[in-house]
């Protein structure tokens, strides 16, 4: 609903949503089939086929909502629902600070920015240079990833299981989301030589898959926050010695 | 089909908690601005992140499935390759998941 209302106040430079689509048109259509298994897996646990677009439209994040459906169809306590929902997304809690909302220019822009910061916005945006990045370009980008992603929901809600042969039948297409998020840390290694980045950030993830693994990315994230304060402690010590 | 009731207040309560998570960074953003730890987390942030989501779709990979992991593992060998020759992302990202869909169909 707010993003419908929000979505009609979207600029529409059509070069910015050129480059949008150009860079994130596929992920778009990543998102979409992700989407499309989601409202297969409504469908088939006997929920109503609208429920997998309201959900994907309105709250917009993927991991939770494939949890949620599961807890809705067994009708848990809403107290297990809000305790899954902060686990599960408390690792946006590392996204804000260096996303470039600065970059998005207007009061209910910005809030749908950030309504809109899933994965693949934050892993799409923060790593690119924020002079390079328009505002329209910016929620272009967004407002894509969240189209495709309710409008794929609705399409396997309606079609449902009998007709797409059960969640499996997508089998390989969710790779995109792996090979987009492979692509980004090259680049990002490749625009700054940070091997300490890269080997915090493996070492922290090693952790989190030893220790919790069934709630992997939130410890990694955490472990890797801790490391960088960490450096960046030294860092400091370092420069306060030299000087 | 559970009550329209409950399934309103899960989802009010799910969007409740996830718009915070969302929005609380950036508040904190404000009394940290102009700080050396925000430059620094700015540097390493992004790329750390990145790098732990990659990691994470690794850690997914069903080795006990019917293909072994063999179609991520190649998905991964052909996106590498392709994006260290064009470093081209979408080239490098279409080439990776047509090889990971084409040795799913083959194993």
């Amino acid at each position: 609903m707010t993003a419908t209302l929000l979505e009609s106040r979207l600029p529409a430079p059509p070069t910015d949503l050129r480059d949008a689509a150009r860079e994130a048109g596929v992920i778009w259509a990543g998102l979409f089939t992700l989407g499309l298994g989601f409202g297969v897996l409504v469908a088939s646990d006997g929920l109503p086929w609208w429920l997998a677009p309201v959900i994907s439209g309105s709250l917009f994040a993927g991991s939770v909502e494939f949890l949620l459906i599961g807890m809705i169809a067994v009708s848990a306590p809403i107290a297990a629902i809000a305790v899954t929902t902060f686990l599960v997304n408390s690792r946006h809690l590392f996204y804000g600070l260096t996303f470039p909302l600065h970059r998005v220019r207007g009061r209910a822009q910005k809030a749908y920015s950030v309504f809109a910061l899933c994965d693949e916005a934050y892993a799409m945006l923060a790593t690119k240079d924020p002079a390079s990045l328009s505002s329209s370009r910016i929620l272009w980008t967004q407002a894509g990833l969240h189209g495709s992603w309710a409008v794929g929901a609705l399409t396997g809600g309606v079609l449902g299981s009998t007709l797409l042969g059960g969640p499996g039948a997508l089998g390989g297409l969710d790779f995109i989301l792996t090979a987009l998020f492979v692509v980004l840390t090259m680049d990002a290694y490749r625009e700054h030589k940070d091997r300490v980045a890269l080997i915090s950030a493996a070492a922290a993830a090693a952790l989190a898959w030893l220790v919790a693994p069934g709630s992997m990315l939130l410890v990694a994230m955490t472990a890797y926050a801790v490391s960088l304060a960490a450096r960046h402690r030294l860092g400091r010590a370092r420069s306060l010695r030299d000087a | 089909m559970p009550e329209p009731g409950y399934v309103a207040i899960v989802l009010g309560v799910a969007i409740a908690i996830t718009v915070t998570l969302r929005a609380l960074p950036f508040l904190v953003k404000g009394a940290l601005a102009g700080s050396p730890l925000l430059d620094d987390i700015g540097r390493w942030m992004p790329i750390g992140a990145v790098a732990i989501l990659a990691l994470y779709c690794v850690s997914r990979i069903d080795f006990g499935a019917a293909g072994h992991g063999l179609p991520e593992l190649a998905g991964i060998a052909v996106t590498v390759g392709v994006h260290a020759w064009r470093r081209n992302a979408v080239l490098s990202i279409l080439a990776g998941t047509a090889a990971c869909v084409a040795v799913t169909h083959l194993v």
